[in-house]
């Protein structure tokens, strides 16, 4: 009969020993694919004409990782319908974004986390004076 | 003492396996809140232009001289009615 504590000194160390790689496997995340390099050439582009947006509060970041229109009346009545346009635009861009990044790193059930992850880095590196919605959905003012 | 120590090991052994298999497909949360900075600071620019390092050929202080050249977002304080493609013509 095999002795259950050398059995189990063994597996441990055997566990013990695949540590580090396990870490190495976590290292990175792949984001240097050619569509995910058009989206954010899109995105930075966008990001001209939406930035006077955000700081103005008429659109502000979501907690899902999207932009919305947060307050139209911070809008003329005649840029509003372009204005739309720009936030459909830039969420389908970073819906786009965050499931190309899990395909990418060969996982697509990541696109939830990659997506949180984003939500929370958007607003994280906002400028002061731009609208984010907090946890329980109501708008903050950075 | 010998075989509490022997069911403890074992114990853990069983804790520790199963985590082996989990820690393949744990999401690389810190991995990914670095690839998502890398790209929101390329998309909102929130870098000076030539800092990422490829344009520059070990340029001393080339940092601290592009202070300057950076210029700042147009504020469309004096007139918030206008829309963005007037915000982007030149004023004449």
């Amino acid at each position: 009969m095999v002795n259950p504590l050398l059995l189990s000194s063994f597996v441990l160390l055997m566990f013990l020993s695949l540590i580090p790689l396990a870490g190495y496997t976590q290292a990175n995340i792949e984001i240097d694919t050619p569509a995910i390099v058009s989206l954010k050439q899109r995105m930075q582009q966008r990001h001209n004409q939406l930035e006077a947006y955000y700081a103005r509060g008429a659109v502000g970041l979501t907690r899902d990782g999207l932009v919305d229109m947060r307050d139209a009346n911070a809008v003329p009545l005649a840029a509003r319908q372009s204005v739309n346009a720009l936030v459909a635009a830039e969420n389908q861009d970073r819906n786009a974004m965050y499931r190309e990044i899990a395909r990418a790193n060969g996982h697509p059930e990541w696109e939830a986390d990659i997506r949180s992850t984003f939500a929370q880095r958007w607003i994280q590196l906002a400028r002061p004076g731009w609208w984010y919605q907090s946890a329980d959905g109501s708008w903050v003012r950075k | 003492m010998k075989k509490l120590l022997g069911a403890g090991l074992c114990a853990l052994t069983g804790v520790a396996l199963p985590g082996c298999v989990t820690i393949n497909i744990y999401f690389p949360a810190a991995a990914a809140e670095k690839a998502a900075d890398k790209i929101i600071e390329e998309v909102w620019q929130l870098k000076k232009p030539g800092e990422e390092g490829q344009g520059t050929q070990g340029k001393p202080g080339a940092q601290e001289g592009q202070g300057s050249d950076r210029p700042t977002a147009p504020e469309p304080a004096s007139q918030p009615g206008m829309p963005p493609q007037q915000l982007m013509q030149p004023q004449q």
